[in-house]
């Protein structure tokens, strides 16, 4: 389904009415359960007695509107952009890479024990670039079990990266913990990677570089997905295995290589979002980013220009929702209620259009 | 074959005598699907202890039929009658329950759970699973079947006719009053189909309404007392009891044969495809063979997995030129043989030679450069992406590769163009190039794959049940691609389980049995006899 949509957007030279309306078809369908969802979050605020209108008020005054805001939700882009060009390489080669989380820690982990120390001795462009790259590595070397245990014995990579993924958590924890604790603090946290250190900010603002990279990550692993033979062996892979065996494609390598790119990735959203704004990783922390992006995309049916724009729904959604459930006094999770109601809206849209489709077609 | 088909005729005739009233009838069944309207005002009746034959190709509303009395679809009009009643068979369950009990074309039977066990599983979740009255149930259609099952053995280890009396046991478990048995002969041996018919006569003596679904002519006349020919959806006629036993079989096959194609001579060589005295076209050519064979495969033995019957051995040369066909039944290694040589699968031991070279362990893009080109049959399920476009499928296996992909980059413009010139020189019926495969219909499907397999580079080609699941149109093309391949030069092996198919376009018959290549014969006189023989496992003859 998401392949065909996508090899029609590559391929798509139809006439432009065509075109055109399929466009405006794809908006709908997003659109539409969009403000369903929204609807329906305001009635649940009414029922427990809150004001809708000044709640999304506030998340669209703070999210989007106010300078500050903007950019937080900015910064926060980057890393749920680079979990999600690495969700999208794997669910592209159908592989579900659910440990995202442990990767992400891991890597973070790594790049924050790895930045202070080698700032001392190299410049601080050869440091971000090392820890960026040793950390894909370290979010690639943390898939590598699931991914042999999928390539050679066929097990399944969902409850195993999930596994890893818990493993990932509490190991970083004992890294920050044991290995990596800077002594001078009370509270267990790795050494601070100095302000001026880390990623450049974009001209005056507070958004890091970061952002930037993650942006043109995504594009890239969109190209790639779509417009090299490497991406279209990983969707054949993902779409109908047998027939990648049939084709002669090397599965087993492919699996493992897929693996590897979608670890790298995410390993490198963790090391951005230390590098560019946390400088240090306390213990215990842990953003829960993972998880998070999988739904955003599917929503962009993993497609990675829809991806940026979603994204950007989301982290301002988050900022915003973070200081609007503060002020009218909801749980600070309100907006996972909408995420959540965004998910079953957009199921059911889908489902309907299906029909229509179907109907269309008789 | 004949032979049988006469005693049959015999006892018809003695039947004569009472004409009993349909136990179950269909009136005016019309049933659409996107695009098709596969029943199209069906009405047709079925009497105790009568076979009534269903005949018509693919795509003639067969299956349709079939799942509105399974209770797997809904008629859109018409109704269904048992007795006088008019009922609605919303589900399996009901269908069962009304007697009317189904034997599909594939084994639906778990192969990890004995005979008995099986026969249980069709109990409502709350009630106990009770042996006792199972055990006497399946004594009662035993005797009223004839044969002699083990019920504690496990189904996986019964032959494949004893795995179907088995699913007609558990058909008529709820009460036999309709038997429907959905090209029952498919994947039997010779012997297998004589004892069937053994089994059907008998349920047709107790008084059970048969309908048996085929698309062959000779079974239909065969086994059948009344003969009904589907046509695009609908009745294009019948042959009741009192004419056919009238009729010699040349003239019921004639009969028929009127029916299925409204205008005889332009459809005079489909008929002789249905019959199974095809063309016999291989006997045009002569196959050369004092050159060295193109292909030499030596003692070839492979790892099977669960439930695969792996190769224990199978050694045979090819010539350039030359149609080799195995036959056999379905899952004694044919599978296996044709992975082998397309190289998707590996070898354990023995060794396979092109030209005298030594090309055992190529994977797929080796033995693809060599030449070698495989035509599965399982179309979508690896052949081909059906979510992917046509023009992608076209280009599925040179993935990468020039002049498509330059340096890892896709040429899109050029894939397509690419694809809209074979979609007009194979004629595939497709809206674009661009929509995705599965779209498509099989045949259409199947032109996609001989398309991207048989190009000019082809030098050895693997076809794998090449016409299945194709109508006649379709069947006669793809005969005429692997004939015309022989004539260019391709050295073709043929695996398929229709024997006819095989005879029509084989110069040479080998027989797997057991993962062994039993024997090879000459497609000459007398070759079916042989053959049947080596499918059952007897030596060569």
């Amino acid at each position: 389904m998401t392949a065909e949509v996508q090899s029609k957007a590559v391929e798509g030279k139809s006439p432009g009415g065509e075109m055109a309306r399929e466009l405006t078809a794809a908006v709908l369908r997003v659109l539409i359960p969009v403000l369903l969802a929204l609807a329906m979050g305001g009635l649940i605020l009414l029922v427990l007695g809150k004001d809708p209108l000044a709640y999304y008020g506030y998340v669209l005054k703070r999210g989007l509107l106010s300078w500050g805001g903007l950019q937080e939700t900015l910064t926060r882009m980057a890393p749920l952009l680079l979990i999600a060009a690495g969700l999208i390489v794997a669910f592209r080669a159908g592989i579900w890479n659910l440990g995202g989380d442990g990767q992400f820690l891991l890597a973070a982990v790594v790049t924050a024990a790895l930045g202070p120390a080698l700032i001392d001795v190299l410049p601080r462009g050869l440091t971000l670039v090392i820890c960026m790259i040793v950390s894909m590595l370290v979010g690639a070397l943390w898939s590598v079990i699931p991914a042999l245990l999928k390539a050679r014995y066929g097990v399944n990579e969902i409850v195993t990266s999930l596994m890893m993924s818990f493993l990932g958590t509490s190991f970083a924890n004992v890294l920050v913990k044991l290995f990596f604790r800077d002594p001078t603090t009370t509270v267990p946290q790795t050494r601070d990677l100095p302000v001026d250190d880390r990623l450049p900010r974009i001209l005056d603002t507070t958004i890091h570089s970061g952002v930037l990279i993650a942006v043109a990550v995504v594009i890239l692993v969109h190209l790639m997905m779509t417009r090299t033979s490497f991406g279209l062996k990983l969707q054949i892979v993902g779409a109908n295995p047998a027939a990648a065996i049939h084709a002669g494609l090397n599965v087993g390598w492919l699996t493992i290589a897929t693996f590897a790119l979608s670890a790298g990735l995410i390993g490198l959203a963790g090391s951005v979002e230390i590098l560019g704004v946390w400088g240090t990783v306390r213990a215990d922390w842990n953003p829960s980013f993972g998880l998070l992006v999988v739904p955003i995309v599917f929503l962009a049916r993993l497609n990675g220009y829809a991806v940026i724009g979603f994204t950007l729904f989301f982290s301002a959604l988050m900022i915003g929702g973070e200081s609007a459930a503060r002020r009218i006094g909801v749980p600070q999770h309100y907006v996972l209620v909408l995420v959540a109601l965004l998910l079953i809206f957009l199921a059911l849209v889908e489902y309907l259009d299906h029909l229509r489709r179907k109907r269309l077609t008789a | 074959m004949n032979e049988r088909g006469a005693s049959s005729l015999s006892s018809k005739g003695e039947e004569r005598g009472f004409v009993p009233g349909p136990v179950a009838a269909v009136r005016n069944i019309t049933k659409r699907f996107p695009g098709v309207v596969a029943n199209d005002g069906v009405s047709l009746e079925f009497r105790a202890g009568e076979i009534h034959a269903l005949l018509g190709e693919n795509g003639a509303g067969k299956s349709t039929l079939i799942g509105i009395l399974a209770g797997m679809q809904q008629p859109d009009e018409g109704e269904i009658l048992i007795g006088d009643q008019p009922v609605t068979i919303g589900s399996p369950r009901e269908s069962l329950a009304l007697g009317i009990g189904t034997v599909f074309q594939h084994v639906l039977l778990v192969p990890s759970l004995t005979v008995i066990e099986n026969l249980m599983l069709g109990g409502s979740w709350w009630q106990r699973l009770g042996r006792a009255p199972a055990l006497k149930r399946f004594r009662e259609l035993s005797a009223l079947l004839g044969v002699a099952i083990d019920p504690d053995a496990e189904v996986g280890r019964l032959s494949l006719g004893e795995q179907q009396q088995v699913e007609i046991m558990r058909a008529l478990w709820r009460g036999e009053k309709v038997l429907i048995l959905d090209e029952p002969t498919s994947m039997l041996t010779p012997q297998g189909v004589h004892d069937l018919g053994q089994v059907m006569r008998r349920l047709k003596e107790k008084g059970v309404a048969l309908i048996l679904i085929t698309h062959k002519l000779m079974e239909a006349y065969e086994f059948g007392d009344r003969i009904s020919v589907l046509r695009l959806g609908r009745v294009a006629g019948e042959i009741a009891p009192e004419r056919l036993t009238k009729m010699t079989e040349a003239e019921a096959i004639d009969a028929v044969i009127q029916m299925m194609f409204a205008n005889r001579a332009e459809h005079a060589r489909e008929a002789e495809t249905l019959v199974g005295r095809g063309r016999k076209a291989h006997k045009d050519r002569a196959v050369d063979r004092s050159a060295p064979p193109r292909l030499r495969v030596s003692a070839l033995q492979t790892e099977a997995g669960l439930g695969e019957c792996p190769l224990r051995g199978v050694s045979f040369d090819l010539w350039t030129g030359e149609v080799l066909g195995i036959a056999g039944v379905d899952g004694n290694g044919q599978k296996h043989l044709a992975e082998v040589l397309a190289g998707q699968r590996r070898v354990a031991r023995g060794e396979i030679k092109l030209d005298g070279a030594d090309i055992t362990r190529d994977g797929v893009p080796a033995r693809r450069r060599e030449g070698f080109r495989y035509i599965t049959d399982e179309r979508l399920g690896e052949g081909t992406v059906g979510a992917f476009s046509v023009a992608t499928n076209l280009v599925l296996k040179e993935i990468g590769a020039e002049p498509y992909w330059r340096r890892g980059f896709s040429d899109w413009d050029l894939i397509h163009s690419h694809a809209r010139d074979q979609i007009q020189r194979h004629d595939i019926r497709t809206p674009s190039e661009k929509t995705p495969l599965a779209r498509l219909s099989g045949g259409n499907i199947q032109k996609v794959l001989l398309a991207r397999e048989l190009n000019a580079e082809a030098s050895v080609a693997i076809f794998n049940k090449p016409t299945n699941g194709l109508d006649l149109q379709n069947t006669r093309l793809a005969h005429d691609r692997i004939l015309a391949s022989a004539q260019r030069g391709l050295a073709i092996v043929v695996v398929s389980t229709d024997l006819d198919e095989l005879l029509e376009i084989c110069d040479r018959i080998g027989v797997m049995f057991q993962g062994r290549l039993t024997g090879i014969v000459d497609n000459a006189a007398d070759v079916e006899h042989k053959v049947g023989l080596l499918m059952t496992g007897a030596a060569a003859p």
